[in-house]
């Protein structure tokens, strides 16, 4: 497939081919690591350590998958990682798409004062609040449970609402319009018209906040400490700091960890693409 | 027209006004006492004045070092990251084919979370089976030197961390890929026209009309670098004679290992002082090289 880009018109062949050269020495050096990740996976102990080293393992070892899973409680791990991404994506789409649309759609005074605050505080880093929230979060016995890491997210995040104002603001208010002659309520005109026009803005927050869900450390480092409460990115750090010793198992936890993030991206590639251009170009 | 009403609004910006109220300001305010204090969690906050801060600038001696480990990080990981990532959209702008193939490659490395990449680099880092000296060793032998110990190596760990960063430039690659297709074609056949090469199109014409891109890639670069902490928190945690001691990694430190909540509280404010000037002098420096379309010059 050719693509037309802005530049390398006229490119010579000997250029374009070079180009290729280029592009496949540097993408072996950037795919090395993972390939390195799931054939060290594969292989006993001793083989892992062995010099100079097998790029194929031969023979193939299966067990460190049944016995990683197996040694940590990873499908413990894996339930409570999909329950908190799950409310996450559920809780920041919906906030943020509410007080995008009233940023974007409704005039009212002291609107712009609000979306200066909003976009204030995304300047400010989360190691500011992080204390106080702890404290507050202790003080309610909110400590040991998923409540820190999910409620917050029903309640709107700057940067999210930024983007999803952003596309507001480009859809046709002739819509709206219409749909309040025929006696829509704001409310309609948002779940009914706005919503639906806005699944592109709508898909890319969602991922983007299953992906910072999924890969949180700090949070469920600050407030989950019974191990059964463990998210996967916890159970895999503590398993790493434990039992290093056991590279084969490690490697067959990581990869099983990071497999389903790169399915994802496969079969959601346009979304990122598109959310990570929205949030490059608009930001 | 747009609708007035004033129930709507309210109601519509009522979650972020909930959350801005108790997740936001109340927390900063609360912050903002805290780090003139000296609280525990388990006792009542003490009040000791400036005696924090005073600490930190003055007595401290691992705030320094934590501020050059995390400032020398920063300097070499996002200027590095922005070059190469530019370099590598370019590359994909030349009619490649199969872009989006290579796209894929580029960008995958970027979707390993925090603590996976760290596993994996420890592991790639490690001086006897690592993936880097094994692939190295040839090389090192024939120049007879020995096997580097990046991380366990006081000098080598924090090169280490910035080779690492590199791994993931496929966020900015694909910002920079989209920033390089929207600029106009006419221009460059007008460029042409006028006689000017390969090399003067890409610097009188791709460079300024990307620069905004390239700001913006080193404004959030910088901003989210100077905040590392997961990578070092899962494989070296301060390192060999705190060479890898971050500034998040030594906050985090005081707070949840110590219970220093005041502290770090004072920590986390001189933090955001930090980032705030250095994106202050980003925007006032960005005057002098970022070209807006439509801005007067």
């Amino acid at each position: 497939m050719t693509r037309e880009g802005s530049e390398g018109r006229g490119l010579t062949r000997g250029k374009r081919i070079a180009a290729h050269c280029a592009l496949i020495s540097l993408s072996v050096v950037f795919l090395t690591p993972l390939v390195w990740l799931v054939t060290s996976s594969l292989k006993t102990d001793k083989q892992i350590f062995k010099f100079p080293p097998e790029w194929i393992p031969s023979p193939l070892t299966f067990q460190n998958y049944p016995a990683g899973l197996t040694f940590i409680p990873f499908w413990r791990y894996l339930l409570n990682t999909s329950i908190i991404c799950v409310l996450s994506v559920l809780g920041t789409v919906l906030s943020c798409s509410l007080v995008a649309y009233g940023l974007a759609r409704i005039r009212w005074r002291g609107r712009n004062a609000l979306f200066y605050i909003l976009l204030s505080t995304m300047m400010l880093p989360f190691q500011v609040t992080m204390v106080p929230l702890f404290v507050v979060f202790a003080k309610l016995g909110w400590v040991d449970t998923f409540l820190p890491l999910v409620v917050p997210r029903f309640f709107g995040s700057a940067f999210y609402i930024f983007l999803m104002r952003q596309f507001f603001l480009t859809i046709p208010h002739d819509l709206s319009e219409a749909a309040r002659i025929d006696g829509c309520s704001e409310w309609d005109i948002y779940w009914r018209i706005v919503l639906p026009l806005s699944k592109p803005v709508l898909a890319a927050v969602g991922l983007f906040a299953f992906m910072a869900a999924w890969n949180d450390y700090i949070g469920p480092l600050i407030y989950l400490t019974d191990q059964r409460n463990y998210t996967l990115a916890l159970g895999l750090a503590s398993f790493s700091s434990q039992y290093g010793s056991y590279p084969g198992m490690l490697m067959a936890v990581t990869t099983v960890m990071t497999l389903p993030i790169i399915v994802l991206f496969f079969f959601a590639q346009r979304t990122f693409i598109q959310g990570i251009t929205l949030t490059g170009i608009k930001g | 027209m747009q609708r007035e009403d004033r129930r709507d609004f309210w109601f519509f910006l009522s979650p972020w006004i909930v959350g801005f109220t108790f997740f936001g300001a109340g927390p900063i305010l609360a912050a903002v006492f805290l780090s003139f204090t000296d609280y525990s969690i388990f006792t009542r906050p003490h009040w000791v004045g400036l005696a924090n801060y005073r600490e930190l600038l003055f007595q401290d001696p691992l705030v320094p070092k934590a501020l050059f480990n995390t400032l020398f990080y920063t300097v070499f990981a996002v200027p590095l990251g922005t070059f190469f990532s530019l370099m590598v959209a370019l590359l994909l702008n030349q009619k490649v084919k199969g872009l989006p193939v290579w796209r894929t490659l580029y960008y995958l490395p970027t979707v390993v979370s925090g603590v996976a990449m760290g596993v994996l680099w420890r592991w790639i880092f490690n001086p006897e089976v690592g993936l880097l000296n094994t692939a190295l060793r040839p090389l090192l032998q024939a120049f007879g030197l020995s096997d580097p110990k990046w991380l366990l190596d006081p000098h080598l760990a924090k090169p280490a961390y910035v080779l690492m960063s590199l791994w993931g430039i496929g966020g900015g690659m694909i910002i920079f890929l989209a920033g390089l297709q929207s600029i106009p074609k006419q221009l460059y056949e007008a460029a042409e026209i006028d006689g000017a090469g390969r090399f003067s199109q890409f610097r009188h014409v791709t460079l300024p009309l990307l620069s905004p891109v390239v700001f913006f890639s080193l404004t959030m670069g910088f901003i989210g670098s100077f905040q590392i902490f997961t990578q070092a928190y899962v494989m070296t945690g301060r390192g060999v004679d705190n060479s890898t001691l971050f500034y998040v990694l030594y906050l985090f430190d005081q707070a949840f290992r110590y219970f220093r909540m005041g502290y770090s509280s004072a920590l986390a404010w001189v933090l955001f002082a930090i980032v705030l000037v250095i994106t202050l002098v980003q925007f006032r420096l960005a005057r002098r090289w970022v070209y807006y379309e439509g801005a007067a010059s």
